[in-house]
């Protein structure tokens, strides 16, 4: 029972929080373009209207998997959110899997937009569907490599403790327990997930798969009403997700306990705190890349991921295992 | 084989891109063949955007078609004002004061910053770059206000007039001006720098789109287009008018700034910016030098007067001016005892461009599209051509029939 409420709030909270979280970064980017931006509450009164516009399938599209992918895709990041610790919460779902789970789960809605792509039937969101799997393949060992790290040092750390567990590593934080080279190795680790981060949100300079002006949308474009709804929810819930597990990952820091406080107010100041967090990972990761920078193409994106990023994910890899061998 | 087996067995696939489409501002049609992301060929089709704005002017007598004339273009309105007024005064042999003269360079150079920089707006956007799209259009607003002030509008200025300029330049105006053109020396550096030392601007636009100078001067690529790819080609230059001849100014190419000339969008950027700084350098001389005295015909005796002097008379004149894209090109044909044209005739930069496209589609990518259309800055409404119909079938002729046609209908205006 306890499953089931806390499986409701967290839906309704995921989205509710993703669309908050993209109309700040909607009105911050704005500002920092010297425009003035939509109000807060813009993606909010969006999904109102998308809700009640008509929903069009295309004559050439396959229409139970056209309209089952915004489903599956919105429904898969939710569920990632399930097993991450948000706030004061342990993961909702912890005990049942574990981050190399989450790491599936994490790349399922790209599948899904890009069989939705495939399905639509137009050429721009076949061309957009062939660009999401590319974005995937590269993007996919990066963020893989920065997660074995981590588990592998803390496995090193404390034998014994469920090192893959996002419970575990989110208990203890893994700077306490490295070296000089771990330290490095670390940090070289968090740029390469906030670099992954607005590659798995599909934005700027790394939208390849929307990219308005060439494909007019790409794996969207021939999305309409309800189905377009649930890929902006989508969206937005991933938004808090990447956000979420780069939090659980490296800073997993509360306030509550350093504060003295315990209960429900150690509870607040604790998910006030998470939300600040998480607002930061947007701004740096999202608002601030995507307004500094023009898109990229897609050769250009596969090879920045496969070799320079995937170079420096490897040896923060490295650094953290020297680190792991020498300095016990 | 036949066609089934021929549509199976082919490589390649293709995609429309236009007539409405996000890349395009104006209706063009695009249809792309593509081997994965790579462009194999293309084909373009205009006639979306057709207006028939000569066939007006060849019912009206042309004080009334100046308004016409202007409105061919938003961008450039001045240049095709100034352009058809030449036209006009070549073909009845009417003398423009030196004041006038002056102004219309002060308003065509002020016209190409303007131009120059939406723009560049526009080839950020087409990028993904909207952060630039923004900064660069809100620093555009200054040179508006000044063209607000000196003649009453933003577009459509109203301000070239056969035979001379409809407003002066007075002397409470020259120091805004100057401040304006400050404002734009001080930014250019961070323009330059912005477009220039971009790392994903100059990932995105180095040796993309590339017009070798040899088939730049084949496929008869004019204005930027041209001269980013090392033809030194500007009319302003190559044939002075108005008041060109009295300052001084170079065909603008990418040497300039770096060390050889490759012909692509990058080179695109660099000349337009660095004509942006070129033409604030003339305007400034064009004040200094500018001479006191008449500025032209105004009143309405002497409008009437003019009509009278065009019935009396017949003729031809070509009228040529180097606008923002290129040169512009308007021919008109006045008959004895009308004062309606017979003929008018305009060339638009783009239609010289257009032809350009090819060679710089050949090997580009999908994502590369949108930036090669923009970088000729394509101006569909004033070059559009139709495909007239008949009998429902449609029929393109080839170079041979083109000259064949255009023969006949030389000898045809001999009479």
């Amino acid at each position: 029972m306890e499953l089931l409420w806390g499986s409701v709030v967290i839906l309704f909270g995921g989205v509710v929080l993703g669309l908050v979280y993209q109309g700040i970064d909607r009105k911050l980017a704005a500002r920092m373009q010297a425009r003035i931006g939509p109000p807060i509450v813009q993606p909010f009164r969006d999904i109102k209207k998308l809700l009640v516009k008509e929903n069009i399938v295309p004559e050439s599209a396959v229409p139970w998997i056209y309209n089952g992918a915004p489903f599956l895709a919105l429904a898969s990041v939710v569920t990632v959110l399930f097993y991450l610790p948000l706030g004061d919460q342990r993961p909702l779902f912890s005990g049942y899997g574990d981050l190399i789970l989450v790491l599936y789960l994490l790349a399922l809605p790209a599948v899904a937009l890009a069989i939705g792509g495939f399905a639509s039937g137009s050429p721009y969101a076949v061309i957009g569907a062939q660009r999401e799997i590319v974005m995937m393949m590269s993007y996919e060992l990066p963020l893989a490599a920065a997660i074995v790290a981590l588990a592998w040092r803390l496995n090193q750390a404390l034998p014994g403790i469920a090192a893959f567990s996002l419970g575990a590593i989110s208990s203890n934080p893994v700077w306490a327990y490295l070296g000089p080279l771990g330290f490095i190795g670390a940090i070289l680790l968090v740029g390469v997930l906030l670099l992954v981060m607005p590659a798995e949100l599909s934005k700027i300079p790394f939208d390849i798969a929307e990219a308005e002006t060439e494909l007019a949308g790409g794996v969207t474009v021939e999305y309409s009403g309800r189905n377009l709804a649930l890929l902006r929810l989508a969206d937005g819930v991933k938004t808090v997700v990447m956000g979420a597990l780069i939090i659980a990952l490296f800073f997993p820091y509360r306030l509550g306990g350093v504060l003295g406080l315990a209960g429900l107010a150690g509870g607040a100041v604790d998910t006030a705190f998470f939300l600040v967090k998480l607002f930061l990972i947007i701004l740096v990761g999202v608002t601030t890349v995507r307004v500094a920078a023009a898109r990229l193409k897609v050769s250009q994106v596969a090879y920045s991921f496969w070799v320079p990023l995937t170079g420096v994910a490897l040896a923060g890899l490295v650094l953290i295992v020297l680190d792991g061998l020498f300095f016990k | 084989m036949t066609e089934e087996e021929a549509r199976l067995q082919r490589t390649y696939y293709t995609i429309p891109i236009g007539p409405t489409h996000p890349s395009l501002k104006e209706p063009l049609q695009f249809s792309f063949d593509l081997e994965g992301e790579r462009v194999v060929d293309v084909e373009i089709k205009p006639g979306w955007n057709h207006r028939g704005l000569e066939v007006l002017g060849m019912k009206r007598n042309p004080l009334q078609t100046l308004y016409l004339a202007e409105r061919l273009c938003g961008i450039c309105s001045v240049s095709h004002l100034i352009t058809f007024s030449r036209a006009v005064e070549n073909a009845l042999g009417i003398a423009v004061p030196p004041r006038a003269e002056y102004i219309r360079v002060i308003i065509a150079e002020l016209e190409r910053i303007h131009s120059h920089i939406l723009w560049a707006g526009v080839a950020a956007h087409e990028l993904g770059f909207d952060t630039l799209l923004h900064l660069t259009w809100r620093v555009r607003e200054q040179v508006m206000d000044i063209l607000e002030l000196l003649t009453g509008n933003r577009v459509n200025y109203a301000l070239v007039t056969i035979g001379g300029v409809r407003r002066d330049i007075t002397r409470e105006q020259e120091p805004l001006v100057r401040q304006a053109l400050r404002y734009y020396k001080d930014l250019l550096e961070m323009l330059v720098d912005a477009f220039l030392h971009d790392p994903t601007i100059e990932l995105r636009t180095r040796d993309v789109g590339v017009l070798s100078y040899k088939d730049a001067l084949e496929l008869m690529a004019v204005g930027p287009t041209a001269r980013a790819s090392g033809v030194k080609k500007d009319i302003r230059v190559d044939q002075p008018y108005l008041a060109y001849p009295a300052l001084e100014l170079e065909p603008i190419t990418p040497d300039l700034f770096r060390p050889e000339v490759h012909g692509d969008v990058y080179d695109k950027i660099i000349v337009r910016l660095l004509e942006v700084e070129q033409s604030i350098g003339l305007i400034e001389q064009a004040l200094e030098k500018m001479p006191e005295g008449e500025i032209g015909r105004a009143t309405k005796e002497e409008m009437t007067e003019l009509l009278v002097q065009i019935k009396k008379r017949e003729g031809e004149g070509i009228g040529r001016h180097e606008a923002p894209r290129g040169e512009l090109f308007h021919y008109i044909r006045f008959q004895r005892d009308s004062e309606i044209p017979i003929l008018w005739k305009v060339k638009c930069p783009t239609y010289s461009n257009l032809m350009s496209y090819r060679p710089m589609f050949q090997g580009a990518q999908i994502a590369d599209i949108p930036i090669i259309i923009a970088c000729i800055d394509p101006c569909i409404a004033c070059m559009d051509r139709v495909i007239v119909r008949r009998d429902g079938r449609e029929e393109t002729w080839q170079i041979a029939q083109l000259l064949a046609k255009s023969w006949e209908k030389t000898r045809r205006l001999k009479g």
